[in-house]
């Protein structure tokens, strides 16, 4: 029972750790921005705090450099045990414009498990507040990957020799494939 | 006087309302100028690559299956909404809409692969005389990425290599 009630209490308030592994500080200023009381994310209990033990979260910001890998790793690691990581920003989600720099090892990704990416350059602030709504289950993600196929492989072979007279038509016989 | 102050006070806050806006509830769309995600429609893309040869975070790759299938694929994750591509277009094909909200949590639903049909000339099946090995570096949009690795890879230098990033991780992470 008390289980039940401490998850009721506490089950939505998230307490975010903010940590920026070589960002532009683009990132934390729209983070900073969502935190202000125009766009309130305290609505939702989330509180910005100073260590990574105190934190259910971790908004990351910035690409993993070679710089700042060992030290991202360790505060993932000091968070405590029901954790998510948030990837902001372009840099977080996928590397960056300069992704393949000697300095740069890539996305976050490559050093800690990534659960939400918010991918923007910077993110608007509303976006950010979308990532945490999707992750609260507020509202449903929108973002489907588009295929398209203009044609099938393999592609019908057609060649004047394949040309045969049926009744008053001249057509391709069968088409082989390639 | 502190008590008439502090209903002074009061009576500015309740003057100001309630500034909060109320987000995820209510949409509140983007500005006209804002741009968002790039749509690329393939119904009018002619498959020239100009846009993945201008992207400056190399995230949109080409890469040719046959002589006429060429794979387009937009990676989605590492893109800085700049609108080359869009400027690049001869065709028009890309534009930037106006959707900021795409976190996900999973990075591939960022992606957009087009499958273009190049037609050829039925003769000679290209019309135009194949580029010497220095002017395939200089001719832009002639590419043989590799997709699986998202690797931006020239047909001049050829080589496609299983984990070209940086593998010393291990040591940097003791």
């Amino acid at each position: 029972m008390l289980k039940t009630l401490c998850q009721r209490m506490f089950g939505r308030s998230l307490w975010v750790y903010h940590a920026n592994s070589g960002g532009c500080n683009g990132c934390d200023i729209e983070v900073l921005n969502a935190l202000t009381p125009y766009y309130d994310v305290e609505r939702f209990g989330i509180k910005l705090v100073g260590s990574p033990r105190h934190a259910d979260v971790m908004l990351c910001q910035g690409p993993a450099m070679r710089s700042t890998a060992q030290a991202l790793k360790r505060a993932y690691d000091a968070m405590p045990v029901p954790k998510l990581v948030f990837a902001v920003g372009s840099c977080a989600c996928g590397g960056g414009i300069w992704f393949d720099s000697y300095a740069v090892i890539g996305p976050v990704e490559k050093i800690i498990p990534v659960s939400y990416y918010v991918p923007g350059c910077p993110p608007r602030p509303e976006a950010i507040i979308y990532g945490v709504a999707v992750a609260l289950g507020l509202v449903d993600k929108k973002v489907v990957p588009v295929e398209f196929k203009g044609m099938e492989l393999p592609i019908p072979n057609y060649h004047p020799d394949k040309l045969r007279g049926r009744d008053e038509l001249v057509v391709y016989e069968k088409a082989e494939k390639i | 006087m502190s008590l008439l102050s502090k209903i002074e006070e009061t009576l500015l806050c309740l003057k100001a309302g309630r500034a909060t806006l109320p987000y995820p509830a209510q949409p509140k769309p983007a500005p006209e100028t804002f741009r968002g995600r790039p749509i690329f429609d393939a119904y009018k893309c002619i498959g020239c690559a100009g846009c993945a040869n201008n992207c400056p975070a190399r995230e949109i790759l080409i890469f040719d299956v046959s002589q006429e299938i060429r794979v387009l694929q937009y990676l989605g994750r590492r893109c800085t909404y700049c609108g080359r591509c869009v400027e690049v277009c001869p065709e028009k094909a890309i534009t930037m809409s106006l959707d900021s909200e795409s976190a996900t949590d999973r990075v591939g639903d960022l992606g957009q692969r087009l499958e273009l049909f190049m037609s050829t000339c039925q003769r000679c099946g290209r019309c135009f005389k194949l580029p010497s090995a220095l002017e395939e570096l200089k001719m832009k949009g002639y590419r043989f990425d590799d997709l699986r690795n998202e690797r931006w890879i020239f047909r001049s230098q050829g080589r496609l290599e299983g984990d070209p990033v940086v593998d010393d991780l291990e040591i940097e992470l003791d």
